[in-house]
């Protein structure tokens, strides 16, 4: 584990009330935004345990919703989140669920897009802020967007990882961590790369041009 | 530079002849390789938004989200305006209607700085910008005081708790009272030691609090704790301040707390299931909050 920085004590700077059922509920949202790409006709979030049965005292709808806008965890639009994504013509609903044996506080976030594409992402909020998404589209797989993070859905090929990495050592980008993870041989599969470094737009389009590469989507959050 | 333990840091405050927060900027810079300009500018942001949060809280109709609190900090502020002699003191009663004022707009999804949660977030800013008000204490020495507080948070959460969920109130708004305290020492001139122990004493002061949040949300009874936290770092700095020492060390009092939090009754964690929330009242006004489920535009 990272050593405290003041920060961690001195913070973070926040819309309230709780860290776990506001800031980290607000992170979930901003993630599935970030990997949907925006362009979102309606989203749903299925809320489990403490998140199903809390949510409206704690704003965590509210939260999540401003998450799916692009809102930071201290965003102070996030209280009006209801009424800006009506603004947008945002289509938006809650439901308690049993999500099964997942953490006490997850949400499933399910998106469908103007173009009729859906995507699907599994997160828990696990204290402090910090949040973990544990599945895309069906594909478990791990990270906490607490590092720049690169999502990658590819064809599982030879080749394609270390075409990516070659891509990023152009642009001069460390990898701090990096994991694959695919349904079956040659089937899709996801890349999750962490990073050092910021990882600027361009180098993101030229993974994206790759051969045997669907798409890439940066996750960077506060 | 860098320390674990309350006595590590009086030790390293001693053989470098440096006050606390300049302990604490020269481990941050290693640990995040920022530069103190950069450490105090963002110290200085964290300030910004307890005043506005302070002031929002004190001057605006607050109403929390489940509308079970909201205004105690403004009713608090007319009533020392019209009596003029709070039966508490002028200060004390500054410092825990601030602290109510963040708690509020905690509990209405306005900005706040968890310090160190977001459920005693009030304690800190209550009391530091009290002190500034009363005496004269200027942004500089508030941003060195908000790192100092990190310090002796730090500490805590390496050794214990800050989180309700684990350890109780007493590590929630007792870690931030402890914080408070330390500070408040260091801004009326007084040693590192003494600082530790305030923090020490505050701890001691509420030793086994249970965490019952009504409903289980950060409202009731959080608001009044944090006016309690407020009040027991101002307690607990003035008796440090006059040369009296805790019995117990800092580090032993973290300790201990660890172990009482973790001896607590899962019902008394967070959960809402014992304690206030687990009253008649409590478990109806559960009811009223929580009643239907399902919503949608
Ligand atoms: S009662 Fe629990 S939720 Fe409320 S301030 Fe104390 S620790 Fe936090």
């Amino acid at each position: 584990m990272k050593d405290f920085s003041m920060f961690d004590i001195v913070g973070p700077n926040m819309i309230g009330p709780s860290s776990s059922h506001t800031a980290g509920a607000c992170r979930i949202g901003k993630v599935a935004y970030k990997i949907s790409g925006g362009d979102i006709k309606k989203v749903t979030f299925l809320l489990h345990g403490s998140f199903g049965k809390t949510y409206k005292g704690h704003g965590t709808d509210k939260a999540i919703l401003g998450g799916i806008l692009g809102f930071d965890p201290d965003d102070e639009k996030i209280k009006f989140s209801f009424d800006l994504a009506k603004k947008q013509g945002l289509d938006f609903e809650f439901i308690e669920e049993d999500l099964g044996d997942v953490h006490p506080n997850t949400a499933k976030v399910l998106i469908e897009k103007f173009d009729g594409s859906k995507i699907e992402i599994l997160g828990s909020s696990i204290g402090g802020g910090s949040i973990v998404v544990t599945e895309i589209n069906g594909l478990e797989l791990e990270f906490t967007g607490e590092y720049v993070t690169l999502i990658i859905a590819h064809t599982d090929r030879p080749g394609v990882i270390a075409k990516v990495s070659a891509i990023l050592a152009e642009y001069a980008i460390n990898i701090a961590f990096m994991r694959v993870y695919r349904h079956n041989r040659g089937q899709n599969a996801f890349m999750i790369i962490e990073t050092d470094d910021m990882i600027s737009d361009e180098a993101v389009k030229s993974v994206i041009n790759t051969e045997n590469i669907a798409n890439a989507y940066l996750v960077s959050i506060k | 530079m860098n320390f674990s333990k309350g006595h590590e840091l009086l030790d390293l405050c001693k053989e470098h002849n440096k006050k606390i927060y300049e302990i604490m900027i020269e481990r941050e810079k290693i640990i995040s390789g920022t530069t103190e300009e950069e450490i105090k500018a963002a110290m200085r942001e964290s300030l910004e938004i307890m005043k506005a949060s302070v002031n929002k809280g004190l001057t605006e109709n607050i109403k929390s989200v489940s509308g079970l609190i909201g205004g105690a900090a403004k009713k608090l502020e007319d009533r020392r305006e019209k009596v003029r002699q709070p039966v508490c003191g002028s200060i004390m009663s500054k410092a825990i209607s601030r602290s109510m004022a963040v708690l509020e707009v905690n509990a209405a999804m306005g900005k706040i700085v968890a310090a160190p949660t977001a459920g005693s977030s009030g304690i800190i800013p209550g009391t530091l910008i009290t002190l500034a008000e009363e005496f004269n204490i200027d942004d500089e020495r508030l941003i060195e005081g908000l790192i100092t507080a990190s310090a002796v948070g730090m500490i805590i959460s390496k050794n214990a708790t800050v989180a309700g969920a684990e350890g109780g109130c007493q590590a929630e708004t007792g870690s931030a009272a402890a914080m408070a305290a330390a500070v408040t020492v260091e801004l009326m001139g007084g040693s590192p030691e003494a600082s530790l122990h305030a923090a020490a004493m505050c701890i001691k002061n509420i030793l086994g609090l249970v965490c019952d949040p009504i409903a289980g949300l950060v409202e009731s009874p959080c608001e009044n704790r944090n006016a309690l936290g407020a009040a027991n770092a101002l307690i607990s700095a003035e008796i440090a301040l006059a040369g009296v020492t805790s019995l117990i060390p800092f580090d032993e009092v973290v300790d201990t707390m660890y172990k009482v939090g973790r001896s607590l009754p899962m019902e008394l964690r967070e959960t809402a299931l014992g304690g206030l929330a687990d009253t008649p009242t409590g478990r109806r006004l559960k009811e009223e909050i929580f009643g239907n489920k399902k919503e949608s535009r």
